[in-house]
């Protein structure tokens, strides 16, 4: 399957990935009400996170492993992985908020929703035309969505 | 979803799994990772399909329908090509013969077994503790009943201070009645957590208005004439007026089955590298397996929801013929207590007075957050974090891929929390941003 | 704003935040290396300091809302012919400091741009033109000395063969070269890019004078090493390791004084390839020590030609100044194999303002006669000669071939292209853009694998409008346009500078 993949060397911690990353998730799809309006109203969040340490940076999410570990601890099924896909989908009414996932996850890839007891965690922009939001909008080509 | 169509070949495999619960979950999906065609039987007792187990606190508290209880769907076990038999225990399993006969007087061959039978509420040997009104709140029929109930009775004891006790406490409390829970160590939480964390989520637990009393346990649950629960006297001569007694003490491996068949078991079913039991062809995963624990290298149960579904999909595919080792487990709890989140993992209270650990521990009362990291070997081993638990799965990287801390890297672990660049290169570089396959560039 | 100098708010640049747009993401506060954007925690939301801005544009590129507008700041002194503003801040700055007045890039003074005031030639009707996308078009160009005449003999079989030798030519795919911006005063990234980029368009970068870093020895074949006062790098390997040797005796930007790279852009990969100390300043002389006369650089010349076996050629580049032409032909008469000429409009990463805006001369008229002085005196086949310093365009190009170039280096247009904005700003080290740094954070801005597409998708371009142009002129080959004067026509230039190009008014 195709993932994204993020390249460390390259990336320049402008964090536009993350508004991206929110915009795509939004339900206005514009950045200014997204990341004004449903970011603080609603706890709106970006599923990538960029990780800075010194002068190196690198944008995180999901791995959408072959093995999630997510999955194994999810006791309410709503983390599955999706055998057609390879996707590890997330079903957000059937979450029922005990960071099972959030703790079993080595890669930290799994947040909490800011406001509910509900988790955030990349989706791949699955229905995204273009694919996903952050490889689109990296500017520095550091993040890869593709076959390894 | 489109429903798989599988031919049934001569050649094809039957895989039967005992128990269906997670750990039968994880099988189905590691047996499919490898073989399409193989005729998988799932043997359930209880008369529902696989749900979230520890989902019944929720379900008690009203927080979730019925309908989400379900782990993986309806159509799961079409799509997956599973004959599920509900309500259909298993009376014996003849590993000579290699069959298994069950309640229905059902006889069924297997190419591979899988014993996930799970585990069984522990009960005390407490005078009145048989009969009506005791529950172990470890199946959807104790909630259940509990729903129906709750409208009705006032008071609940809850006799054990655990994760399932102070959930079920939670729950009943939420469904309004009053509960006293009693935990005869001297804190509650004493084997996942130790004695801070403890203190913060008996904190809330108190604020809330549960009651909590440690150090102290049921001596005898009195009756009436009726038969019916009238209260509980303790050990320490108090007598608590009650309708209903939950006893959450702990489970223990439901191996009995095992046992007759002649397989080895010691606390659980013994298990080697690939889950096989000493009987050829037969698993066991899940609660009822005494199987590798990561960090000690020894083989225990440890009962709990990730590893029975770890444990289920590497049986699984082991049985599929991966030939694949388990891993190991790692103990790890998330439970939140009104709102106030914990987490453990691994090892969390070392062993007094054991030099070859590092404890180091952040409390904050006032935020009501608490933070545990245990070293052993210049490596990560365990940690306790309550309140901020966001960056949990980070720490359990450190633990679960044995990361070596040494010097800088600890002292920015502990001083600034985990962070992906303390992570070794090339780990790093394989997780997240492999070299593109040759064929691929 | 209490307490502070009192010139502090002459600065040049306005920072413009539409209240509107403003979603205080902050994306600008970590693009801007000058600190000119910041959070302030006080009022909650990003705030800017006008006086921090260089104009690098960065923020204004990068804002996810479009909220940022980057002006001249619009504070006017009383007009003066005299006295334009720049010449008053220079004043000011000077006064505080005591130093000499540092830029980088080129000279945007307002000396003519000759490029502007000629035009080209297209067929009509007596010479058809030619589609460059139906018909052969040929951009092939040989840099190096081509023989006076060729001489065969027979083999016994009656076929003829070659008798005369031909000394070692660069072979380019397009009559353009990435010209030398040494590695540290740009990073290793852009060699990377340009080094990427030259090999896939079949031309050829050069190293500047700051060594050659081992891993970029693969792409030697599209090399052309420096070799220049300070004979940073230089030795056995990194002589044989390009397709070309150049001794750099002057630059355009700052003729009459060497380089300068600041001990802070010397990371220690730059150490290692410069062979300097980490950290220290890495000076190049004003003069080589060792050439006094033509003598002596002939004596360089054939050094460098013995070291690399005779096998490259050896460039000569200097800087255009009053007597560029007897100084082409010196060089020439010296051995070289390609003079490249510097006008002074060509870039640096640091240069004395004075020096890059007063002293020099324009690329065109240099070119026009060196080419001509060369032509006279017969040796105009001994060397090729490369113009340098303000080639903009395509069009650029074809006028510096038809004015007696046979390639032309561009370097600044290659920065613009990798996302340079002219801020001037290259001395500092702290180039946002990631192109004139050394710092790890900022480096990163560059990725080769972005930065080679853009260089390469720019040639590209250029190829094209070059040959759509040779086209129009009725010619398939850049070699038919080569010294071609008579494709060019000036429009209001007085008749010696047309002179000097040795071109015809238009009209005529």
């Amino acid at each position: 399957m195709k993932r994204v993949y993020p390249d460390k060397d390259f990336c320049i911690g402008c964090h536009i990935c993350e508004l991206a990353c929110l915009t795509a998730h939004s339900k206005s799809k514009d950045l200014i009400l997204a990341y004004t309006v449903e970011r603080t109203g609603e706890g709106l969040s970006s599923c990538k996170h960029v990780h800075e340490g010194g002068p190196t940076c690198v944008a995180l999410s999901c791995r959408h492993c072959d093995e999630p570990a997510c999955v194994a601890a999810c006791i309410s099924g709503a983390l599955q992985k999706d055998s057609e896909s390879g996707r590890t989908v997330y079903d957000r009414e059937k979450c029922v908020g005990c960071w099972s996932c959030l703790m079993a996850c080595p890669y930290g890839a799994i947040a909490r929703h800011p406001l509910e007891k509900k988790i955030v965690k990349c989706d791949l922009c699955h229905d995204r035309p273009g694919g996903p939001a952050c490889v689109a909008a990296c500017p520095n080509q550091a993040l890869k969505q593709e076959e390894r | 979803m489109s429903v798989t169509k599988r031919k049934a070949h001569e050649d094809a495999m039957t895989y039967v799994i005992i128990g269906n619960g997670v750990a039968s979950i994880g099988a189905i999906e590691g047996i499919r990772r490898h073989d399409q065609n193989g005729r998988i039987v799932v043997l359930g007792a209880e008369d529902t399909a696989a749900y979230g187990r520890p989902l019944i606190s929720y379900f008690l508290a009203g927080s979730i329908n019925a309908d989400q209880l379900s782990l993986r769907g309806d159509e799961y076990y079409a799509k997956n090509g599973v004959e599920l038999k509900l309500g259909t225990t298993v009376t014996a399993i003849d590993i000579a013969r290699k069959a298994v006969t069950t309640d229905k007087g059902e006889t069924i061959a297997y190419d591979r077994l899988l014993i996930a039978t799970g585990g069984v509420p522990f009960i005390p040997p407490i005078p009145g503790v048989q009969g009506q009104d005791i529950y172990s709140f470890t199946t959807l029929a104790h909630a259940q009943t509990l729903i129906e109930l709750s409208g009705k009775i006032k008071r609940a004891v809850v006799i054990g201070g655990g994760l399932i006790g102070l959930k079920a406490a939670e729950s009943l409390f939420d469904r309004g009645v009053a509960v006293t829970i009693l935990e005869l160590a001297p804190r509650i939480l004493s084997a996942g957590f130790d004695e801070k964390a403890g203190a913060l989520a008996a904190g809330r637990l108190k604020k809330v208005g549960i009651e909590v009393n440690c150090g102290v346990t049921a001596k005898e649950i009195q009756r009436g004439k009726n038969g019916r629960v009238k209260g509980v006297l303790l050990t320490d001569g108090r007598f608590l007026e009650c309708d209903v007694v939950v006893v959450a003490i702990g489970v223990v491996p439901h191996s009995s089955l095992a046992k007759e068949a002649g397989i080895k078991v010691e606390r659980g079913i013994m298990v080697d590298g690939k889950l096989m039991t000493s009987a050829k062809d037969v698993y066991a995963a899940g609660d009822v397996a005494q199987a590798l624990d990561q960090l000690s290298g020894e083989h225990r149960v440890v009962p709990i929801w990730p590893n029975a579904y770890n444990q289920g999909y590497a049986s699984g595919r082991n049985m599929a013929g991966a030939k694949l080792p388990y891993q190991g487990g790692l103990p790890m709890n998330s439970i939140s207590f009104y709102g106030l989140p914990t987490i453990s993992v691994g090892v969390v209270n070392p062993p007094e007075g054991d030099k070859t650990f590092e404890v180091h521990a952040l409390l904050d009362e006032a935020k009501e957050t608490y933070r545990k990291l245990v070293f052993k070997d210049e490596k990560l081993v365990g940690y306790v974090l309550v309140g901020d638990i966001d960056k949990a799965g980070m720490y359990t990287a450190f633990i679960k891929f044995e990361m070596p801390l040494a010097g800088e890297a600890k002292d920015k672990l502990i001083n600034a929390g985990p962070e992906v660049f303390l992570w070794p290169e090339k780990l790093f570089d394989e997780s997240w941003n492999p070299a593109p396959a040759k064929a691929a560039r | 704003m209490l307490f502070q100098p009192i010139n502090r708010n002459y600065h040049d640049f306005s920072i413009v935040r539409d209240k509107d747009l403003c979603i205080n993401c902050k994306v600008c506060i970590r693009q801007c290396s000058y600190e000119a954007h910041f959070w302030d925690e006080s009022r909650q939301k990003v705030m800017h300091d006008n006086a921090k801005c260089v104009g690098c544009h960065r923020c204004e590129a990068f804002c996810p809302t479009s909220a940022l507008l980057i002006q001249k700041k619009r504070s006017d002194f009383r007009d003066n012919a005299l006295w334009r503003p720049e010449f008053i801040k220079y004043i000011y700055k000077q006064a505080d400091s005591g130093g000499v007045l540092l830029t980088g890039m080129g000279s945007p003074v307002n000396i003519p741009v000759y490029w502007d005031k000629l035009l080209l030639d297209a067929s009509q009707v007596t010479n058809p033109s030619i589609d460059p996308l139906r018909e052969p078009m040929e951009l092939k160009t040989f840099l190096g000395a081509k023989p006076v005449k060729l001489e065969f003999s027979k083999t016994k079989d009656g076929s003829p063969k070659l008798k005369t030798r031909l000394t070692p030519n660069i072979e380019l795919n397009y009559p353009l070269m990435f010209s030398a911006m040494s590695f540290g005063s740009i990073n290793f990234n852009l060699h990377i890019a340009m080094a990427r980029a030259a090999t896939e368009l079949g031309i050829c970068y050069n190293t500047g004078e700051g060594g050659l870093h081992k891993t970029l020895y693969q792409y030697g074949k599209n090399t052309i090493v420096q070799v220049a006062s300070g004979r940073f790098g230089v030795h056995r390997d990194y002589l044989n390791a390009g397709a070309g040797i150049e001794i750099k005796v002057g630059q355009g930007a700052k003729p009459g004084i060497g380089g300068h790279l600041p001990g802070e852009k010397i990371n220690a990969m730059v150490s290692e390839t410069r062979m300097v100390p980490l950290g220290s300043d890495a000076i190049s002389p004003a003069p080589h020590h060792d050439i006094y006369s033509i003598e002596d650089l002939h004596q360089l010349i054939f050094a460098l030609k013995e070291a690399s076996e005779y096998r490259v050629p050896v460039s000569v580049k200097i800087a255009a100044v009053h007597n560029v032409a007897a100084i082409a032909s010196g060089i020439v008469r010296a051995g070289a194999d390609i003079v490249a000429i510097d006008g002074m409009r060509g870039g640096t990463g640091a240069a004395p303002g004075m020096i890059r805006d007063n002293v020099g001369i324009p690329i065109e008229l240099a070119l026009a006669q060196v080419d001509q002085r060369l032509r006279d005196e017969g040796i105009r086949n001994r060397a090729s000669i490369v113009a340098a310093g303000g080639i903009r365009c395509s069009a650029d190009v074809v006028k510096a071939i038809a004015l007696g170039a046979d390639a032309c280096y561009f370097a600044t247009a290659a920065l613009l292209a990798v996302g340079c904005t002219l801020c001037a700003k290259c001395y500092t080290g702290k180039c946002p853009w990631g192109i004139a740094t050394n710092d790890a954070k900022l480096a990163k801005r560059q990725n080769p694998d972005v930065a080679a597409k853009k260089l390469v998708n720019l040639v590209h371009a250029w190829g094209h409008e070059i040959e759509e142009m040779l086209g129009g002129m009725g010619l398939n080959s850049i070699e038919s346009l080569r010294g071609n004067r008579d494709k060019l026509r000036a429009v209001g230039l007085s008749d010696t500078e047309m002179d000097i190009l040795g071109v015809k008014h238009a009209g005529r």
